[in-house]
This record gives C-alpha cells, structure tokens and sequence, in this order.
C-alpha cells in the first residue's frame, strides 16, 4: 500500500535488543537425557535422596510417555520433532563457591545483568524490588533476602530451599502439578535444575514486590526452572518473573513448572513479563516456551491471580491456572500475547470451580503481527459442588497487518445449575483510519501503533506492578518494531 | 507569500478522477469556506491537504508556506502545522484524551525543536481550552471519542485543534450532527483561534455554520472544480437557491 504500510512494517522488523551472549566458563553436563544424566545434576546440587528419587521417578515416567509419543500435539502450533537426547540438561557457570555478596558475582554476569536493566545494582535495590536472579541453571545473587527473612519470609533459589527447608520442599513440590501432570511437566521435575522459591508465614503480608530474572545464555542448553510458592493462612504476596534469551539460531527448549499454593484467606499474585528470543524475521531460531504453572486456591477466602506479558519466544505454550477448592475463592488470569514475525502462541488459562461461591475473571488480549499465530484456549469448569459459582471471560484479539492469525477456543463445563458465566469476545484490526488520524495529530506511525495497541492492553497492563507496566508497554512497542500491514 | 497555494490539483480515488483542477490560494489570517454538494470532491480536498495516503494526486501542487505539501508524510503536514479536524473521529480505546493529547502535542514540540511538555504544565493549559468550548474535565480521563456523543466528538476536535494551535486549520463538515447548541459552541471556539497567524478552511454542505463562523472568501465546488468563488454573500445566496442554480450556470459556462 502506501509509506504508512512501510513505516509500521519497517517497525515490525526491528531486531531483538537482548540479543548478547555471555562469554563466562560453564560447568555442564554432556548432551542427553538418562538416569546418569539425573543423578549427575542431583550431586551437583547436593541434594538430599528424597530429591534424587522423585527426580527418577519423574524420568522413568517421562520415558514411558516419551516412548509412547504422548507429547502433546493439541495445541494450535507447529514444529519440528524435538530430539531430547540432543540438548544439554546442565550448564551452571564456573565460580568461586559461596558467594557473600554481589561483589563476588563474575562481573561478566553483572554486566549481562545491567544490559538487561536487570534490578541488582546498589540504586535498583534502593526500588525496593528483591531479586533473585537465575544465570541458565544457578541462582547467582539473592537480595534483600536479610529484610524479608525478618518478616519471616523464606525466598531463595529451589536449589537452597532444598538444601534449607527439605521439610517445606518435600511436602508440597508436585502437589499442584505432579509430574504425572503432562510431558514437559514430567520433563522438568526430571532435570530442573534451579528457580525460585518463597513461602510467606500465616498472616505475613509480604513486605515488597519479589521478583527473578530468568535468562538462558549457554547454546544448546534447555532451562527447567521450578517455582514453588506458599502463603499461609493470612498471607500475602506479589511475586513477578522477567525472562530473556540471546540470540542463537538453535531453537531452545524452556519447560518450566510454576506451583503456587494459597491457604485461607492467603493472596498470591504472579507477574510475568516474557521476552525469550523470537526467532528472526524469517522464523529462524527462538525459544520454545512449554511451561505448566497452576495455583491452588486451597482456603477459603483465599485469591491467585495471574497476569502475564508474552512477547518472546518462538512457540509459546502455556495456560496458568487456579483450582478453585477453598469457598469464596477468586482466581483471576489477565494476559496480553504478542506474536510477531513467524511467532505462535498457544495460551490460555483453566479456572476450575470446586468450591461454593468461587469466582474467576479472564481478560485476554491477543495481537498478532506479521505471520504471528494467536490462540486463546481457555477452560472454564463448574463442578456440582460449586453452587454461586461465577466467572467473566473477556477475550480480545488485535489484528495488524493481513497475514497473521487469531484463534480463540473456549471451553466451557458448567455442573451446577445455579454458576453464572459471561463470555465476551471481539477481533479488531487497526484500521487504515485510526492510523491517520492519530498521524494527523503528528504522532509517527510507529508511535500510533504503539499507542492502539497499549490501549488495546491497558486493562491487563494496570494489573501489572506499576514499574513493570512500564517495562511491558515498552517491550511491547520493541516487539512490535516492523508490524502493520 | 502565501500560507497556502494549490495550484491545478488533480486526484484519484479508486480509476475515479474526484479533483478535476483546483486553484486555491489561503492567505494567514484568513477564513475561507468551501460549500458544495455531496459528491463534489470536499472532503477529498481536505483529507488530501492533511495528506492522506489512499489518495492519489495525479497532477498539481501545493505549497504550505513555501514548503511541498505533497511530500510529506501525513505527521510532518501534522507538525509542520496542519491540522484537519475529523468528520467521523476515531474511536481509541484505552488511552485518555489528556495523555492523547499531550502525546500529540510534544510529537509536534518535539518537531519544531522545543522541549517536550510535561504533565505538571500541560494541565493548566489544557484546562484553560476545555473551558472555552464548555467541555466537562471529565472528558480527559475518558478513552479518545470512546462512548462519546456526536456533539461531544466535535467538541473534542476542536479541543485539540485549540491545544495543537495549528497555521492552518480545516474543518470538514464540523456542523454535521450538532445541534444549534452545540453548533453556537463549536463556533465560539473556532472564533476564538482567528488570528492574523492562522487560516482556517470550512467544508461544509450547509450555510448554517457560516452564520457563527463569518469567512472571507468561500468557494463553490462542484463536480471536482472550483465553479464560483466570492464573499461571505455568496453562502447566502446558495442558501435561498441552492446548488441547482450555480451547477446549471458552471454547465453553460
């Protein structure tokens, strides 16, 4: 068509700025997946037995779905076979041991950290955000871990949650997603390697937002993190995650397993802002994305809510969802996805409604760019038990450009006669017409799309942390860098 | 020289010839109205000025301050001071009129070298315009034209044209859907931006905005050319005959 076309398509084709690769000594593991293999990373982790046999039993498991190809091949994305033999399942970068502070941390790693904005440094820290950052497989830095330990707050790397709370560990790893659960998730309960743990005592209101940066530097290597969160009885906390990747032009597998738990009258709010590398304009290379995260609303009263960004990785498959057990339990997913270039998502979330007065909310908002392919898939359940039980579902996808797609597959089971459920959906596009006019009002084309679209999102931006809102609108308008058309 | 100059425009829309050759020149401190019946080719001129793309100019120029028009792109037209203000605004939903605005205006001051603006004395200013045209502050949380009434629409048109102080401003069917109200109000904030520093073109199909918004010069279009240009008596007359009148007397010329 004409330059405005050019100009959101020159805007599409901006390159991915995370894009820098760590020069650091590793200590991995050889390519391949066995039982050697699994007692290799639980050594290296000095881990207790119980951690070594669960971890078989998940391999044996996952060998037997493996053989039997039950990887799942439901979902609306397309790839290649993935041959597990041929990755590498443990890359931990060589340091000195026990580290005391981030003095000690190779300055390599810090500086990969800043170029990410990544919140270590001395000032960020003064933002009140903890970090713990995840370097491939090794927690490398915990902050303010002194102040949160004070208010009786456990957050540390899995790896030292193991090591210092196996009791904690031990009796809720696998209680939300057993690694029975599906393929990756028997995957990751096999060889994660490292993530992020965090339990808030009864009635602790967690003192600051916590937060982890993932990143996969190695080539070839796969990340498993895994994440368990508890809040007892009264507790609350707001956990948000920040994922990015080098560019490689190997296709990378991230199948991470996120649990969260929250008892009577407990809250647990998780943040994800995914950036993993896309792949190229031309489809080449990018992360696959196969994570399961679930959040059991044990209690009463108790409320998770989800809110994520999705603009990386080459195929994202993930539904975060909450089991609505406890009465008067909320569970909430808000998700913006972005598929640019060559991308597929497959996302979505569960909401199942065991009991009484049970309520959830669904807010959606898919855009698809280029030759991005968007689909929501969601279920929506309402056991016979689940009497007053209610749920909202709004999903919207936003078109640019002619050759993308968007997919949406509702799922709905309603038990109980007396549940309450509204769906709403729409597809837009933007328009010929929006763009001049808000061109006309001086604002480059790229601006403008910019700006339709972080209105388009603005619902589930505001359940962002208000710094990370921010970060997502501008991600979001990096992502976008050459769309329209 | 002149503020603007269009010298023997022809346009495209889609094989059909729309502009058949128009001459126009607009002098700042101006305020000229083009009438014509539906179909004439108005609202292309506009959109044509404020540089829309799907438009194609298959002869002719135009000067805007000495500057090509045709060359720029419809931001720089934007910037370099025009502005069009909407018959049907569009809707965006999600970001507030005051952000939208503050965004367009620093996209401008940003332009022509000036620091950008911030919130803090951007308000002010923006209060001071949304009283002029009787706006309720309200307005300014709202999403751009989001669930907003016609008259409500035009209104914020104006607004923006009263933030951006445009060189020129045109003003497509503005009266269309208002009532007298509404109408008297739109037109009481055009008046209070004539300055000898800013023209102002009127389309419209009707007289009725040229009772509130007296121009210097208005100008017939009918069927793609420019059949009869005079002053603000000429508005009249085609009130009382219509454009039956003047189409037959361009046919016999």
């Amino acid at each position: 068509m004409s330059s405005s076309t050019d100009a959101i398509r020159d805007l599409a084709q901006q390159e991915y700025k995370w894009g820098f690769i760590t020069d650091v000594a590793e200590d991995r593991a050889p390519k391949g997946l066995n039982e050697d293999i699994i007692r290799l990373i639980s050594a290296k982790k000095k881990e207790p037995e119980f951690m070594l046999e669960w971890r078989l039993k998940a391999y044996r498991h996952w060998e037997t779905l493996e053989k039997s190809q039950a990887e799942p091949k439901w979902a609306n994305v397309h790839y290649p076979p993935i041959d597990y033999q041929d990755s590498c399942y443990y890359s931990a970068p060589k340091q000195k041991p026990n580290l005391k502070s981030l003095d000690e941390i190779d300055p390599e790693i810090l500086r990969t950290y800043e170029k990410l904005g990544i919140p270590l440094a001395e000032q960020k820290m003064l933002a009140g955000v903890a970090v713990d950052a995840v370097f491939d497989s090794v927690s490398v830095g915990t902050t303010f871990k002194a102040k949160l330990a004070e208010a009786g707050v456990i957050f540390c790397s899995f790896s030292e949650a193991v090591k210092e709370h196996p009791e904690l560990v031990k009796k809720y790893l696998g209680s939300v997603v057993p690694y029975t659960d599906n393929f990756f998730a028997a995957l990751n309960a096999a060889v994660f390697t490292d993530g992020s743990f965090v339990y808030v005592p009864k009635g602790v209101k967690c003192p600051m937002e916590l937060s982890t940066y993932f990143r996969i530097n190695a080539a070839e290597t796969g990340q498993f993190e895994r994440t368990l969160i508890i809040a007892d009885e009264g507790a609350s906390v707001s956990y948000l995650e920040g994922c990015t990747a080098p560019i490689r032009d190997e296709n990378q597998l991230h199948a991470a397993v996120v649990e969260l738990i929250a008892f009577d009258d407990a809250q647990i709010k998780y943040s994800t802002v995914q950036n993993w590398y896309p792949g190229d304009k031309n489809g080449k290379g990018g992360i696959y994305n196969f994570v399961t995260k679930r959040g059991a609303c044990r209690g009463k009263n108790s409320k998770i809510s989800w809110t994520q960004v999705e603009t990386g990785s080459a195929i994202t498959w993930k539904y975060p969802s909450c089991i609505l057990q406890g009465d008067n339990s909320v569970g909430e997913f808000y998700s913006v996805a972005l598929t640019n270039n060559y991308q597929q998502a497959d996302t979505g979330t569960k909401m199942i409604h065991i009991g009484k007065n049970t309520r959830s909310t669904i807010v959606s908002k898919g855009i698809s760019a280029g030759h991005g392919q968007n689909t929501y898939r969601g279920q929506v359940k309402i056991m016979k038990d689940a009497a007053g039980a209610r749920n909202y579902t709004q999903c919207d996808s936003l078109l640019i450009g002619d050759k993308c797609g968007a997919h949406t597959f509702p799922y709905i089971e309603v038990k109980n006669s007396t549940a309450r459920m509204e769906h709403e959906a729409s597809t837009s596009k933007i328009g010929e017409d929006q763009m001049f006019y808000l061109r006309q009002r001086g604002l480059k084309a790229e601006d403008a799309v910019s700006m339709i679209v972080n209105g388009f999102c603005k619902r589930v931006f505001r359940e962002l942390p208000m710094e990370f809102a921010v970060e997502a609108q501008k991600l979001l308008s990096v992502s976008l860098e050459g769309s329209v058309g | 020289m002149s503020l603007l100059e269009i010298k023997n425009l022809h346009v495209r829309v889609a094989d059909r010839e729309i502009l058949k050759g128009i001459d126009l020149t607009i002098d700042s401190g101006q305020v000229h109205s083009i009438m014509g019946p539906n179909g004439s080719g108005k609202s292309t001129l506009a959109q044509v000025l404020a540089r829309r793309e799907s438009y194609e100019v298959t002869g002719g120029e135009i000067l805007f301050n000495g500057k090509d028009l045709l060359a720029m792109k419809p931001e720089e037209a934007a910037c370099e001071g025009v502005f069009l203000a909407f018959q049907y605004p569009v809707e965006i939903p999600g970001i507030s009129n005051a952000y939208f605005l503050r965004s367009a205006l620093n996209a401008m001051r940003k332009y022509r070298g000036l620091e950008e603006m911030d919130a803090m004395d951007f308000l002010p200013k923006l209060r001071e315009k949304l009283k002029l045209l009787h706006m309720d502050d309200k307005l300014l949380n709202r999403s751009v034209n989001e669930a907003f009434s016609g008259g409500e629409k035009k209104r914020n048109e104006i607004l923006q044209m009263a933030v951006l102080e445009p060189k020129l401003a045109i003003l497509d069917e503005t009266d269309s859907g208002l009532d007298i109200d509404a109408l008297r109000i739109v037109a009481e904030g055009v008046n209070a931006m004539r300055s000898p520093e800013r023209a102002v073109l009127v389309v419209t199909h009707y007289q009725r905005l040229l009772n509130y918004i007296v121009p210097d010069r208005v100008h017939v279009l009918v069927d793609g050319r420019i059949v009869r240009s005079g002053g603000p008596e000429l508005a009249l007359h085609l009130e009382d005959k219509g454009y039956v009148d003047i189409e037959g007397a361009a046919g016999r010329a």
